[in-house]
């Protein structure tokens, strides 16, 4: 409908659709919107530095993460140690670059778990209907009446701390918000046309999920996984914070500021970094999630 | 509306009989004997082993479920400390009045600044106004509360010393944890009621209040708020429950002895019965405050009222 409408307004397009003049992907129209949100481009930016200093963490790294110099203890931000130095006498500023390779780790595979768990269950519960589709949604209430945080330090009660066990607590928390989500739009998707011509032509419903109704509901998930990265990160923070996440010595900004908190008074340098560095990523985090949805909103498109 | 608030309320017997039976195979599977836990690593294994026929935790994973429901429902027992020896039940509701106090100056710090500051900012859309509390709003959602809550403490109580650092005893003790909860859920509430009341205002009847010459300032409270505020509301009791969840970072920092804290020492001494007492006690909170939530909807939206018969 929509490709007459524009086909009969412009003539650029008619061309385009023919195929004769290059057309522009979905994805590059999105870029382009992008592009026009100055604080969307602000936050990928900042993502951008998180990720660059993750994977040369030990090139910009003037220290290693757990480099004590009982010497340097407890120093404040000189020359030597950007950042100063904790109750170990190890660099913050070097901690703190370790430490981004932590947090995105956590944000990235609790997002993956609960992405994918998550989304295979809203994506069948959507397309077969159903009893299948009640008893999938009442487990998602069931989850969903739990806080996340909270689910989050039961299950690392029963596994036990550790980097690995967080990563699974956090995503587990995240599944329901991907199974709703993916859930709703397959639902809006199932009895569109072009689902009902893939029928036609034989394909299975393996293949309809995962060629046509997946890649046609991937805008909310984007968003949500973008959104979701920043919860993950804070929560695995949180975890850590209460001493039920990471475990030090590894360099997580949460057990940073845990460890920080006995040195507040007298050494509030401390705790002030490792704090900012996750407030900037989330703040990122955030604002990249927010350009993306105003990005792939349907309604805004032109 | 009677009909379907009983209906709501059997819903939640099922939620909550989910809720417990994922607890409860957590508890079940977690590598460790209890027996063992709660006698100490010297204790005989003949002792250990009649504590565990005592308990009947030598029975099957069905009878020992069917047993813990019987017991959470009749005689409101959900087992007893691994450290203490004292009924969970007990431990919990001497410290939940404390949670539940913090959780709800949280919402109160919410509500009471965020919802002016979205009426303001969505009135003078893109202001100087608006654009400063948008930006604090993102920071507000983007500052982890935990490192809010002690720089808070550093700068409110350590350099001015104008209130206490931790406890709980005086008002005054309740300001930096109740901003510190709150800040968060602030900014959310600020954002969504902005983007609520900025749908509103474009509306029809809006124009039409201006059209005959309202006042601005009635068009605003009389015509736009009530139906602005009605998203806000489902906002606002989400919040309360997140709150009640986030209350254990706030409690930790400033030394609350809410449900969260308690649930923290008991994690970190392995004291099972606790920290699944409280993911229980707060989960049932939680679904409560959402059900009245659905239910306050129901009064301020006639239209939802009448999807309700």
């Amino acid at each position: 409908m929509s490709n007459v409408k524009t086909a009969s307004q412009n003539p650029q397009s008619q061309v385009a659709s023919n195929g004769t003049k290059k057309k522009r992907g979905p994805w590059r129209e999105v870029w382009r919107r992008m592009k026009k949100n100055k604080a969307a481009m602000v936050g990928l930016l900042i993502i951008l530095i998180l990720i660059l200093s993750a994977i040369f963490a030990d090139v910009i790294a003037p220290y290693g993460y757990d480099e004590q110099s009982l010497v340097d203890r407890l120093q404040t931000p000189n020359s030597k140690h950007l950042l100063g130095t904790d109750n170990f006498g190890r660099d913050i500023f070097s901690r703190i670059i370790y430490g981004s390779r932590i947090s995105l780790q956590v944000g990235f595979i609790a997002v993956g778990i609960a992405a994918i768990l998550g989304g295979t269950l809203g994506a069948i519960a959507g397309y077969y209907g159903g009893k299948l589709d009640n008893v999938i949604m009442r487990c998602i209430d069931i989850l969903l009446a739990i806080p996340g945080i909270l689910l989050a330090i039961a299950i690392v009660a029963t596994l036990g701390p550790g980097l690995r066990n967080v990563m699974i607590a956090v995503g587990i928390g995240s599944i329901p918000s991907y199974a709703r989500i993916v859930r709703a739009s397959v639902l809006s998707l199932r009895d569109q046309e072009f689902i009902e011509a893939a029928r036609a032509v034989g394909a299975n419903d393996f293949r309809i999920i995962t060629k046509h109704i997946i890649p046609n509901s991937m805008a909310p998930i984007i968003v949500q996984a973008t959104l979701g990265v920043a919860n993950a990160i804070l929560s695995a923070a949180g975890l850590s914070f209460l001493g039920l996440g990471i475990q030090p010595p590894t360099p997580e900004w949460g057990a940073m500021l845990s460890n920080a908190r006995h040195y507040l008074r007298d050494y509030p340098h401390i705790a002030t970094f490792p704090g900012l560095a996750i407030m900037i990523t989330i703040f990122g985090l955030n604002l990249l999630g927010d350009g993306l949805r105003d990005a792939l909103d349907p309604r805004l498109k032109s | 509306m009677h009909r379907y608030i009983f209906r709501r309320l059997l819903l939640l017997i099922p939620v909550m009989m989910g809720v417990t039976f994922i607890i409860f195979t957590m508890m079940y599977f977690t590598p460790g004997d209890p027996a063992r836990i709660m006698l100490g690593e010297t204790a005989p294994e003949a002792d250990v082993i009649r504590l565990r026929e005592e308990l009947g935790l030598d029975d099957p994973f069905l009878i020992q479920f069917g047993r813990y429901v019987k017991n959470a429902v009749i005689h409101q027992d959900i087992g007893r400390s691994y450290t203490s020896n004292r009924p969970v039940v007990g431990e919990i509701t001497t410290r939940f009045p404390a949670t539940l106090k913090l959780a709800a100056l949280g919402v109160l710090v919410s509500v009471a600044i965020g919802i002016p500051t979205g009426i303001i900012s969505a009135t003078k859309q893109y202001s100087i106004f608006d654009n400063v509390a948008m930006v604090l709003a993102l920071i507000g959602v983007s500052m982890p509360n935990f490192w809010q809550g002690l720089m808070t403490m550093l700068v409110f109580s350590v350099y001015l010393g104008w209130f206490p650092s931790s406890g709980f005893s005086t008002p005054m003790h309740w300001v930096l944890p109740a901003v510190t909860i709150g800040t968060a859920s602030c900014a959310i509430v600020t954002r969504m009621t902005r983007s609520s009341m900025l749908e509103v205002i474009r509306q029809d009847y809006i124009r039409t209040a201006r059209a005959k010459g309202q006042v601005e300032s009635k068009i605003i409270n009389q015509h736009a708020l009530k139906n602005a505020l009605i998203p806000v509301i489902t906002v606002v009791g989400l919040q309360f429950g997140y709150l009640l969840g986030g209350a254990i970072l706030t409690e930790t920092i400033f030394a609350i002895p809410g449900v969260g804290r308690l649930m923290v020492e008991a994690v970190l001494r392995r004291d099972l019965p606790i920290v699944m007492g409280g993911v229980l006690f707060i989960a049932v909170t939680f679904s409560i405050v959402n059900l009245c939530v659905d239910i306050l909807y129901a009064f301020v939206d006639p239209r939802i009222k009448s999807q309700y018969k």
